[in-house]
């Protein structure tokens, strides 16, 4: 009755947050490729879990996910209002307080660890833990505003989804569960430089010390190639252990030509030739990089569901 | 006897609180299911009955 009594007089209505603002908070695009990544990872792992277990481990992993997400949105909403690509997000447009992000940040964060416990086993609510506060602490923090190896570092938050869901179903860690992280970490880096080329407007503006601000762009073309070249092995070595077999390696040699292709065309290029085309190469890979990662964890199912009719696998 | 009409306050509020509401419901009905799985399950509850239970022993070679 109280809050009501407070807007009886108001003329002006304030804008009320309605539940999609609290959802966009947890940034649920990200969320979705983790939901896909994870359920990768509990899927292909060698022991299974019941299936309303599984449900409620890849739903936390999600929710921790979200969790992190909102934390984020809460620290950098500074950063987020001057940038073009975030400057609609809840809190810089004004449509959720800043502390009302962080109290659901913080208390998603609690219920998603301590239900992933519960659900599975203490190693996966371990890890997600870790998780968010690498993304939340470490990330955001602290290396987004101070290194150029920000993107680098940080995205190992992003890269342990499908490790947790391993977890989850088998208990422990194995060098299929490390190389799906990998594959993760390494394919981070090129993604968000070739983001950062043809976004270099943002970055600057926001005085986030991206590659391209603090080296340059032509350092940063470089770094796509040699980020996108170390990416190949950890790509071809998921392909050859147990998660991996005939198909997987031929879809990984497949997609890693084609993207080491595209970081060398990147590489060739100066500023004169990309405001030419107005970056499409740049954009194309930024696309690509996508699918990339999207087909990869594919290839793992499909593989899966080829063994199980007894033609995949090593 | 008449009901208030709604303020306008909670008509702005409602796709909110049916949003929390169902999330909730869901929430519970998640933490039901989960129950009935690991009761249903239930091999480590049974040490905690204290009751002897021979079927929980390590098998000895060549016992069936």
């Amino acid at each position: 009755m109280s809050d009501i009594g407070a807007y009886q007089g108001a003329t002006v209505t304030p804008y009320e947050p309605g539940f999609g603002d609290y959802v966009q908070l947890l940034k649920p695009r990200v969320m979705s490729l983790v939901v896909f990544t994870a359920l990768v990872g509990l899927l292909v792992a060698p022991s299974g879990l019941h299936p309303i277990e599984a449900f409620a481990a890849i739903l936390f992993i999600a929710l921790g996910a979200g969790a992190s997400g909102a934390l984020n949105m809460w620290w950098d909403a500074d950063i987020d209002a001057v940038m073009k690509r975030t400057a609609r997000r809840p809190v810089p447009a004004g449509k959720v307080a800043g502390g009302e992000a962080l109290g659901l940040g913080m208390a998603l964060s609690g219920i998603s660890i301590v239900m992933l416990w519960l659900a599975t086993n203490w190693l996966a609510a371990a890890l997600l833990a870790f998780t968010i506060f690498f993304y939340a602490v470490v990330y955001s923090m602290w290396l987004k505003r101070s290194t150029p190896q920000n993107i680098v570092i940080g995205g190992a938050a992003g890269a342990f989804p499908p490790m947790i869901g391993w977890v989850c179903a088998t208990g422990s860690i194995s060098v299929e569960a490390f190389l799906m992280f990998a594959l993760i970490f390494m394919w981070t880096p090129p993604h968000f430089w070739a983001l950062a080329l043809f976004m270099k407007e943002d970055y600057h503006t926001a005085g986030v010390p991206m590659l391209t601000v603090t080296h340059g762009r032509k350092v940063t073309r470089a770094h796509i190639l040699a980020y996108t070249l170390l990416l190949v092995p950890v790509a071809l070595g998921a392909a050859v252990t147990s998660i991996g077999g005939p198909f997987t390696l031929a879809v990984a040699v497949v997609l890693n030509a084609w993207f080491v292709i595209g970081a060398f065309r990147i590489w060739r290029r100066d500023e004169a030739m990309a405001e030419t085309d107005k970056y499409a190469v740049e954009k194309a890979f930024f696309r690509f990089s996508l699918l990339y990662l999207f087909l990869h964890f594919a290839a793992f199912l499909v593989e899966l569901a080829l063994k199980s009719a007894g033609i995949g696998g090593w | 006897m008449t009901f208030r009409p709604a303020h306008e306050l909670h008509k702005r509020r409602f796709s909110r609180n049916l949003g929390l509401g169902l999330t909730l419901a869901a929430f519970v009905g998640l933490v039901f299911a989960l129950t009935v799985v690991k009761v249903q399950r239930g091999e480590p509850l049974q040490g905690y009955d204290h009751t002897y239970q021979p079927a929980l022993l390590p098998k000895e070679e060549g016992q069936p």
